[in-house]
């Protein structure tokens, strides 16, 4: 068991480019568990995680490709809509059986493969951080604009329609940014952490805040609390981040639970 | 009066698959609250949502004036156990106004809409839709799951005068529709 490698400024880049998500990502989820379609954040990580690693296979950049995979499984969740949570499962079927194909079949598949499913954020350079920050300037103020739309949505669906004015386009206009924020995510902290930053935040946010902006506040910051436990803890006790970044906010939302319950 | 008119029905038949209410032919101008009376499953609540256009028209006209805005407060609500909203942010959802607030909703603002009783929340959320910017208000069984305070005070801001909105009631409760409806409709079954 090592930390001296915290302080290694190899590692600088990848810390903030996770915290930077780490932040983000919440945000996103607590739309999406609004929406009740948390589900389609894991969703969008696998495809994500297919596509990096078919850009790979053809010499593209594996963060383009990612992000092209979510954009496409958004806008068909968006056009594929009433099918809801089943969209998702077939769009999670659909790009494991991809990526673990092209990881069994091409040897340069493979490691990149366990990059993403291990979540291997030490492989994530200045292109990453600088595309996180890219991602949060722009999703940041959009999901500030977004939100009365996402918000009336979920309590007052009818809102729009009754004024004539149509919501689709707002919708799919989140959908989006939560497909770009994921791809990103995925192809710099490994699927399932990605999405474990994306539902266990506003799990937690939900049943302490009090009131939906003061949830926002804190599921940005038990994301960003969390990540950076387990960035440290995986550097040392070198282990792989992802695995140890979902254990993580797991306990933090079990020791959530159990304050919960005396309260 | 041609300039107060807000809605024209004439002949509507409305549904969802096929049709399952109407028809039904009816004028409003601003000022005037509207009953949709009629037994159950006589598709009040069908006709009211074909008014904006929520249903398919399959029959009919519906004839709005220009630019109008209509506020519907839907019958029933998605379960909001766990959502951190409060009740001030709902109704600042729809641009609803918190003046005018029963004192027992008032001082409770800043809860969270599930720590609010159901009859609580049942108004408030009335109350997003009856005070939101809207020329015409459509309100579908509005005592539903309020508690004898909350109906007696919808009763009483109704019967005030609201001179610049139009309102369609469609409800079961023959008290609210014969005390603050203007005009009442039949509806056939």
């Amino acid at each position: 068991m090592s930390f001296d490698l915290l302080f290694d400024p190899l590692f600088r880049v990848p810390f903030f480019t996770g915290l930077l998500l780490a932040g983000l990502l919440p945000l996103l989820g607590m739309y999406l568990r609004l929406r009740n379609e948390w589900l389609a954040a894991l969703a969008f990580a696998q495809m994500a995680s297919a596509g990096a690693l078919l850009a790979m296979v053809f010499d593209w950049p594996m963060v383009a490709g990612g992000v092209l995979a979510a954009l496409l499984a958004a806008l068909l969740k968006g056009l594929a809509a009433r099918a809801g949570a089943n969209a998702y499962a077939l769009m999670m079927l659909l790009a494991w059986a991809g990526g673990v194909l092209l990881v069994a079949n091409h040897p340069l598949a493979e490691q990149a493969g366990h990059a993403l499913f291990d979540g291997q954020l030490y492989f994530t350079g200045e292109g990453h951080l600088a595309a996180a920050a890219l991602v949060c300037i722009v999703v940041l103020p959009l999901l500030a604009w977004l939100s009365r739309p996402l918000l009336l949505g979920r309590f007052f669906p009818a809102f729009y329609r009754a004024r004539g004015r149509d919501e689709r386009p707002r919708l799919m206009l989140f959908d989006l940014l939560a497909g770009l924020a994921v791809a990103l995510a995925t192809v710099s902290l490994g699927v399932m952490a990605a999405f474990a930053l994306v539902f266990v935040p506003p799990l937690i946010a939900y049943r302490f805040g009090s009131s939906w902006r003061a949830g926002l506040v804190w599921s940005a910051l038990i994301g960003m609390a969390g990540y950076t436990c387990a960035f440290v803890a995986s550097l040392g006790f070198d282990q792989p981040f992802g695995p140890v970044c979902a254990l993580l906010m797991v306990m933090l939302f079990v020791i959530s639970s159990v304050k919960y319950n005396r309260m | 009066m041609a300039d107060d008119f807000l809605l024209r029905v004439s002949g509507l038949v409305a549904g969802y698959a096929a049709p399952v209410a109407g028809p039904l032919s009816f004028a409003l101008h601003r000022g005037e609250i509207l009953g949709l009376a009629g037994p159950n499953g006589a598709g009040k609540s069908t006709l009211l949502k074909a008014l904006w256009g929520g249903v398919k028209v399959f029959e009919g006209q519906v004839e709005k004036a220009p630019d109008l805005q209509i506020s519907h407060q839907a019958q029933g609500f998605d379960d909001l156990r766990g959502v951190p909203l409060t009740g001030r942010e709902l109704l600042g959802l729809t641009g609803a106004s918190a003046d005018g607030l029963p004192s027992w909703l008032a001082e409770r603002l800043d809860r969270r809409l599930d720590r609010l009783s159901g009859g609580q929340l049942q108004f408030l959320r009335l109350w997003a839709c009856l005070t939101a910017p809207a020329d015409l208000i459509l309100l579908d069984e509005p005592t539903n799951n309020l508690d004898r305070a909350g109906v007696a005070y919808l009763i009483d801001w109704l019967g005030h005068a609201h001179s610049g909105q139009g309102i369609v009631i469609v409800s079961h409760d023959h008290g609210l529709i014969d005390e603050v409806c203007t005009r009442v409709v039949e509806v056939g079954a």
